[in-house]
Formats: structure tokens, sequence, C-alpha cells
């Protein structure tokens, strides 16, 4: 079957005062239909550049899309044009960012601004048939509904709030909600419960489990926590200086990591269970984007590192049954 | 001997700063305007530092009096024409930068050095010092800035000094607000809060934290007011409150090159034509300054 | 058992909350609202606690950063609280703080030097080489090398950062250090750096630490001690161990089943609170944690706020579902 979309050899480049910052290398990834995905790495790897260029959310210049496809249902996204694009923004493909606030206009109730997005559904759907118009009221049962699905508690009186009386939570679960109102195929989530408490971050990671169970969304979780990852994710894409470095199922990634980056995160995060052993780091640094390390760009930091590694890049093959691996290390 | 050892050293040090001038230039340059502002501010300083050595009359500064060369159109010898009692207009006009730059570089130090502290003062003190700073400081701001010169110069007596005075006066009060707003917001700052952590006391807290962060904001609007403080000290030039004859300061120059437009159209439009070009200049770059030292904007061309 | 370094004793700290010109005070938020605990030398004791909590109010009285409404702070057995103002300067030799956001604690107008240097020319008057020399030695000991000294610090990593602020902060050898979520701004990767470092650096300079955090598995890593925040109080406190693995306060369960765990089975369930946590400026009667508990008893946790149990194993919870009379288990 078809995945629902698809990145090929994505590569991007950024203007700065230095130079060019080559940020993505040639990236494939892809999620199926229903399926949820994490997309893991720490800062500069890349991760939400990915996400924001699949919503063709960057902005060129300085960014450039050098290369590369991102498929949607079959159809590049690079190439449509930015009407197009407006359609599938929030209607096809939503995004859920990590700071709700500024994310929610401040001077606008929760009201107005999800009933808006409810009624800017009356256009063109993707199919090209016209919705029935709906009218306010209508919408704005519609978007109760909605609030009372992310569990916000009587609905009908807090949907009249200001954005800045919710709490952060509550806050997200608006977006969510918004991001949802309008049944999208896939659904982006860029790290949305970094900003939150720890009880908050479990609720909002049941609901989405649940939402998503419930209404079949594909989910792109991004994230640089790989509890978070691991908790709503069945498949996760490990990201180490803008190339996918693992791709595999949330069980192979924790019995069996194969790439050596994925194996130094592994040790270095803290695990919360009874302290044995000490975590490690890994060492050395990110590297440097305007001039990135020759060959497999992880080289200079890795154990196990051959003379190949510094010459060539190493091509992505599937180790085992839907594990992949982008490492000289592995044959096919 | 010791110089060169250290030389290398040194500049790796600062290899930093070189990179934040260099970014700081790389900014400026990119607003055509700007730099057009900056070329400007700088012929006008070079203008006023050689002023005596390309004058062709310097004796037309003060006093001389030509009745049988008086307003003559511009011409090869008087390249500005002359005036009403025969004074060479290209060389007072060219002394008349010097002392321009005079008034505007007193009227602004005078007021930064008010100005300045008063508002860190009543930022960082809060309650009611600040309260009788800002309101104090609210009175001179509700007079308009001309008419409250004016009043002073009038209390004083004309002339350049009384205005410079009156001139200071009216300008203090912005440097109290914008100081004070920014220590409000400064004095919330983390790094302040660290700093009392580690046994600070509220003089070097700021001296060495707060007033070392104000000093962008300070320096974007001083530059910009240089160009309408010279800009105000040529109006009450133009009153007559200012600068007294024969004094070669422009706005006075204007004042009298006034009654004989339109015919002898010389004598009011070169003091006019330096006036425009010293205030737009100093805008210009006051604007490409505000871009250039904000960090967002610079962070921007990342 | 080590001698007590630090004591804090019912702590209280209250700010008013002011309504408009006419109304005066409408009540306060009740930030801290008693707070008790001790720290031996040579203690890393955790303070662990979502928004609200309290645990960086307490930090900051600690500190003598804000003034507590009520209590005592002891140092050394010496109540800090009561100190004058020159007192209070040779007291904070002693104790130092390093802070959360690496990236707005530095004045960006200071060079590394100047920042690691100022403690010294406050308190000791140091200038010239043997300032200079200091300095070095501080930076080597937390990992920078000379050329970073002359840097200014938006010209670092975030890691760097903390690492100037805490050779800032070990200038003047002091004994307790408070850290507030130091390696929160961190990446993962240098978070168990920093982590392991600061092990070593206790160990190495004989240092006690406070430690404030919102994250469980940063506070099991590395504190041997802990007490569990929740609107104020603290609700539960014992070794780290004995409370993470079996955790007695329904509170602190929930804290720590909500953990996202990175490893492939995920538990079953997840004890998940209802609602939100209340504002400090309307706290629940009765047992402050009774709104979201999902273990209550009745009447009394809405009425009546608990008094602390004490266990053999040394700790201690404020809950109504155990019993008061001295230590079972």
């Amino acid at each position: 079957m078809k995945p629902i979309l698809e990145i090929k050899d994505l590569q991007i480049e950024f203007d700065t005062f230095e130079g060019i910052s080559h940020v993505l290398d040639g990236i494939h990834l892809s999620l199926e239909k229903g399926d949820t995905l994490g997309l893991v790495g720490e800062t500069g790897c890349g991760k939400s550049i990915t996400a924001k260029a699949i919503l063709r959310l960057l902005l060129t210049p300085p960014a450039h899309i050098v290369s590369g496809e991102i498929l949607f249902q079959g159809e590049n996204l690079l190439n449509k044009s930015e009407e197009e694009m407006k359609e599938i923004r929030g209607r096809q493909i939503a995004m859920v960012f990590q700071d709700p606030m500024t994310f929610l206009n401040p001077v606008f109730t929760i009201e107005e601004q999800l009933v808006d997005v409810i009624l800017a559904q009356g256009r063109k759907n993707g199919s090209g048939n016209r919705e029935k118009r709906l009218d306010r009221n209508q919408a704005l049962h519609i978007a109760i509904e909605l609030l009372r699905e992310v569990k916000i508690p009587e609905p009908e009186f807090r949907i009249k709030s200001y954005p800045h009386e919710f709490s952060g939570g509550m806050r997200q679960r608006v977006l969510i909600a918004m991001a949802l109102s309008r049944s999208p195929q896939i659904l982006i989530a860029d790290e949305p419960t970094t900003a939150l408490d720890v009880t908050i971050q479990a609720q909002i990671l049941r609901l989405m489990d649940e939402l998503v169970q419930k209404h079949g969304h594909s989910v792109l979780l991004i994230s640089h926590d790989l509890g978070v990852v691991a908790r709503v994710c069945k498949r996760i894409a490990v990201m180490y200086a803008g190339n996918i470095v693992e791709n595999c199922s949330t069980v192979q990634l924790f019995k069996r990591p194969l790439h050596p980056y994925t194996q130094g995160l592994l040790n270095s995060i803290l695990t919360f269970s009874k302290r044995e052993e000490t975590a490690q780091g890994i060492k050395g640094m990110i590297p440097d984007l305007i001039q990135p390390p020759s060959g497999c760009r992880f080289h200079p930091r890795c154990l196990s590192m051959m003379d190949i590694c510094q010459k060539e890049k190493p091509p992505m093959i599937e180790f085992e049954a839907g594990h992949w691996v982008s490492c000289h290390l592995f044959k096919k | 001997m010791r110089i060169f050892r250290e030389l290398p050293r040194w500049r790796e040090e600062r290899k930093g700063q070189v990179r934040d001038l260099k970014l700081s230039i790389y900014t400026l340059s990119r607003s055509p305007l700007s730099v057009i502002g900056f070329f400007l501010v700088l012929f006008f300083f070079l203008i006023a530092l050689i002023g005596p050595w390309i004058i062709t009359y310097p004796q037309d500064i003060t006093g001389a009096v030509h009745m049988d060369q008086r307003l003559r159109s511009p011409s090869l010898a008087h390249p500005f024409g002359t005036d009403e009692v025969g004074r060479d207009i290209y060389s007072r006009v060219v002394i008349g930068t010097r002392l321009s730059l005079q008034i505007g570089l007193i009227i602004i130090f005078v007021a930064m050095g008010i100005g300045v502290p008063l508002g860190i003062l009543a930022g960082y003190m809060g309650g009611w010092v600040n309260n009788l700073v800002m309101r104090i400081t609210d009175i001179f701001l509700s007079v308009p800035g001309l008419l409250l010169a004016l009043a002073i110069v009038g209390a004083l007596g004309p002339g350049i000094k009384n205005a410079m005075i009156a001139l200071s006066i009216v300008w203090w009060p912005g440097y109290v607000r914008l100081v004070q707003g920014k220590t409000l917001s400064l004095r919330e700052e983390p790094f302040v809060e660290a700093a009392r952590s580690i046994g600070a006391s509220r003089f070097r807290i700021i001296f060495k934290h707060i007033l070392p962060n104000c000093t962008s904001p300070i320096i974007v609007k001083a530059s910009m007011d240089m160009g309408m403080a010279i800009l105000f000290a040529a109006n009450l030039g133009f009153i007559g409150v200012g600068a007294q004859p024969p004094e070669p300061e422009w706005g006075a120059m204007i004042s009298v090159g006034r009654n004989y437009l339109p015919d002898r159209w010389w004598m009011a439009t070169f003091p006019g034509l330096a006036i425009l070009v010293t205030v737009l200049g100093f805008n210009l770059l006051g604007d490409g300054l505000r871009d250039v030292l904000d960090p967002q904007s610079r962070g921007q061309i990342r | 058992m080590e001698k007590i370094l630090l004591e804090v004793k019912n702590l209280k700290k209250y700010f008013p909350l002011k309504k408009g010109f006419f109304q005066g005070d409408k009540g306060n938020v009740r930030a801290v609202d008693g707070v008790s605990f001790l720290a031996r030398e040579g203690d890393s004791f955790g303070l662990v606690g979502e928004s609200g909590s309290g645990k960086t109010t307490v930090a900051r009285v600690v500190l003598r950063l804000i003034e507590p409404t009520e209590g005592e702070v002891l140092l050394d057995h010496k109540d800090i609280c009561r100190c004058t103002e020159s007192e209070m300067k040779e007291l904070r030799k002693n104790m130092q703080m390093i802070f959360q956001d690496p990236h707005s604690y530095l004045n960006p107008r200071k060079t590394v030097f100047n920042s690691v240097a100022e403690p010294l020319v406050i308190h000791e008057k140091m200038k010239g080489r043997k300032l200079r020399e200091k300095v070095e030695t501080l930076l080597e000991i937390v990992g920078l090398k000379r050329e970073h000294m002359f840097r200014y610090p938006h010209e670092l990593s975030g890691g760097q950062k903390q690492r100037v602020g805490i050779a800032r902060a070990l200038s003047l050898q002091p004994k307790l250090l408070i850290l507030d979520e130091p390696t929160s701004a961190l990446d993962v990767s240098v978070q168990a750096q920093m982590l392991n470092f600061l092990e070593s650096l206790q160990k190495r300079m004989n240092l006690t630490y406070l430690f404030i955090s919102h994250n469980l598995a940063v506070i099991r890593y590395t504190c041997n001690v802990v007490a569990v925040m929740y609107l104020g109080k603290i609700v539960e406190m014992g070794q780290t161990e004995n409370i993470f693995s079996s955790p007695r306060h329904p509170y602190t369960r929930a804290l720590v089943s909500a953990v996202p765990l990175p490893q492939a089975e995920q538990p079953e369930k997840t004890i998940l609170l209802e609602g939100d946590i209340p504002s400090a400026t309307r706290i629940p009667p009765g047992c402050r944690f009774h709104t979201r508990c999902p273990e209550k008893i009745g009447a009394v946790c809405k009425e009546v706020e608990p008094s602390t149990r004490f266990f053999s194993d040394g700790s201690q919870v404020d809950c109504h579902l155990y019993p008061v009379s001295a230590s079972t288990d």
C-alpha cells in the first residue's frame, strides 16, 4: 500500500551570514496511513525544518529546497501553488505546535477562533465539491462538541473564555481541537508537550492516543524526548545533523538499536530506573552544518568509525524487516 | 617586543568581537538609505573638522562688510553667492557646519548627562522616586518642544548660549523616558537577579549591569536627536532668538535671506539645503543604527 | 551522620494580590505555605514539583533573593532571615545558585572573564594577575579553555554558558549550591555529561546540593534525598530510592506514573489526574490535592489538612490514607 506521506531525498539549504548551511542532507521518510511515526533528534538535527517543509512553511529565502520530493497521497507538494497549499494546510494536513500561547490570538475568545476555523470549511473540500455552507450556530455547536472531545470540562461555558484564562494544558487541547476540526488526514505535532508539566503531558499524550485510535489520523510526532515518542508512536525515525540515521518500529529501536548515534543517545538518556550505571554522553559536539563532516556526518563522534565513513555517505538499507539504518557497519 | 608576542593571542581572544563588528557593518550596508545616511553624517563631520582650511573668505565669518559686493549671485568666486553685506555665503555655510556640530553635541550631551542618570535612578528605585521623576518629566514633555524653548529663551534673553541651555532643557526628558523604560525591563532580567545572588551592591548593578545594556537605544536616540537638535537650533535662529548676527548660523542666515526671496534666492537656499542634508543624514543613520543594534533584526540575517 | 548544613523551618512566602485602586488587598498567592526540611553536608537534596509547586520560590528565599513571610532558614545554624545587610554579604559567600536558563543568566555585555571574576572582585577585591589566575583555574575546573575567557555569552553554546555560571558560583568556595533546573535547557546528550560533572564536582569540592527540578529522572539520577512539592507544601519526603520505587502519596504516584519511559514496553495504565493544577490564589481547602486525587477517602480529605506521618525508613507523607500514629510500613 502506498504511504500517505512520502519524503524522497529532500535537501534543504539555509543562507546564513557565515555561509550556506546544509540543514537537510537528502532524507527519506514515509508515513503509512493510520500510522504514528515519531521523529526524534537533538537541537539542530533538522526535525522541525522537515515538518515545516512538508507544509511549505519555510521562508524561501533564506531557505532553499535544493532537491527532493514530498509526496502527499502521491502528489508532490513542492510543485503545488500557494493556492493549492492553502487548501491542504490545516485541512488535509494539520499541525500542532509547541507553545500554544503564541498560536492563539489573545484578543479573541476561543469561540471566535474555533468558529472561524470551522466556518472556513464551507469552501471546496479535497475532491473539489463545495460543501454546504454552515451558519454560525451550527459552527458553534460543532466547536463545543470538539472541545468536549478534547476533554475540556463544561465546554459550552469555557468556550467563551480568552486564551489567557486557560492553562497551558487546556490551550494545547484547544489547538488540538482546532487541528482536528477539519478531520485532516495527517496530524503533525511539533514538540506538543515540551512546555507542559509532567502530569499534564501525560493527559495530553493519552488524549492524542485516544483521538488517533478513534479517528484514524496518521500522525507525525516530533520530539527530542524519546520517552514521549515511545508512548505515542509505533515507529520511530532518529535524525542527526540533517540525516535520518535509523528508522524502525519502537520495539526494534529499544530492543536492538543499530546506529552508533542511536546507541549513544539511548545511553545518554536517564531512564528513571534504579540508578545502577552512569549515563554516558556522546563525546564531541553537534557539527557545524556550514562545513559538515565529509561522508557520514556522525563519523567524528563515532566510536566505531572506519576509513570509509569519512569518504562516503552510507546508504539507507533495510537490515531486517521494517528496520532501516544508514551506517557502513551494516550491509544488506 | 612583548606586543608582538601578545598580539596573536589578543586577536584570538577578540575574534568574537571582530566578527560582531563585521556583522554590524554588513547589516548596516544592507540598507542603502542607511549607507547614505552614514556618508552624509561623515561628510558633515568632515566639513566641520576641516572647515577653516577650505573657506575662501575667512574674514567674512564675523564682522567683515563689503558693501560693493553685496547680493551677488553664485559665481566662481562666490559659489553660493554673497549676502546683503557682501559676505561670502559659502564660507559662512561651511563654518556654520562647525557651529551646528558644536550646538548639536552640547545639547545632546547635556541632555544625556541629565536624562540618563535620572532615568536609571527612577527605573531602578521604583516607588515614589520613580513617580516623582516621571511626573516632572511628564510636565516637561507635555509642552511642545519649540514653544518651551522659546519660553526659556524669552526668559533668559536671546543668544546661542541661552538657546543651547533652552534646548538641553527641552531634550533631557526624552532620555529619562527611554532609559527609565529600559531600566524597568532590565531590572527583571535573570542576569540582574544572578548579580544580586553573588552579592553585588545596587551601585554595582546599576553601573555594571544595567547601564551597559542601555547603550544601544541611547545611541540610536542620540543619532536621531543630533539632527533634530540642530534643526531646532536653526528654528530658534530663524525666529531671531538663537544665534545673533553676525554669527554664521544656518537658521539666522535663512531668517535674513527670507526677505530677499524670490530674486536673491541663494541667500536662503544654501543654508536651507545644509540643514536639510544634515538632518536627513542623521535620521537615516539613526534608523540604520537601530536595525544594526536591535538584536532581533540581526538574527534575521542568519 | 553528617552534620546539618541547611535547615528550613515552616517557611512561608505569600505574595499579596492587589485588586485595583479602591479594593486594596484581595488575598494572597500562597506560593510557599509551610515548608520544612533539612539537608546534611554532602547531601544532594532534590526538590521536585510542577508549576505552582513553589519549589523555585523556596530556592529564592533560601538565598534570600526574596524575603520570607514567615519561618526560618538556618545555614550552619545561623538564621539568615534575621541577618543584616553586611552579614548577608558575608553569608552569600557560603551559598550560591546556578540558574535555569543559561541564556539569560549571564550579562550579555560581560565577557566570560568578567562574569566569573565578578564575585571575586566584589568580595575579595582581587585584581590583576592574581585574579586572572584564579579565573583560569575556575574555568579549568568546569572544563572550559583559556580561549573562552574573552568570549561573550552569545558566542557560547548552552552547555558552555551553564559552565560559566557554575564557575562563577564556585569562585567563592560556597558550601551550599542551589541548582535550579540546571539541565532543562540542554540537549539530551549534554545533560548526562553535565549531571556526571556536577556529581564529580560535588565530591571534589565538598559541596551540598539543593537541586530543583520538575524532571523526575534527573532527580532520581542525582539526588539521595527528595521532597515532592505540590501547591506550596511538601507532600512527601525521604530517601530518593524509597520514594520513587514505592511512592505513598497519590500525587507522587501519579507523578511517577506520568514519566514517559524511553522503552519498548509501555505501562498498561498510567494514573491520570483529573483537571489542571489549581491556581495558587485559590488553594483548595482541606488537603490541597483532593480536587485531583484519584484515591480520596471522603469528607476528611475535603475539610482537614493532613498532618505529617513518619515512617521507620525516614520517609514522611502528608496524606489521610496513612495512620497518624508512629511508624508502620
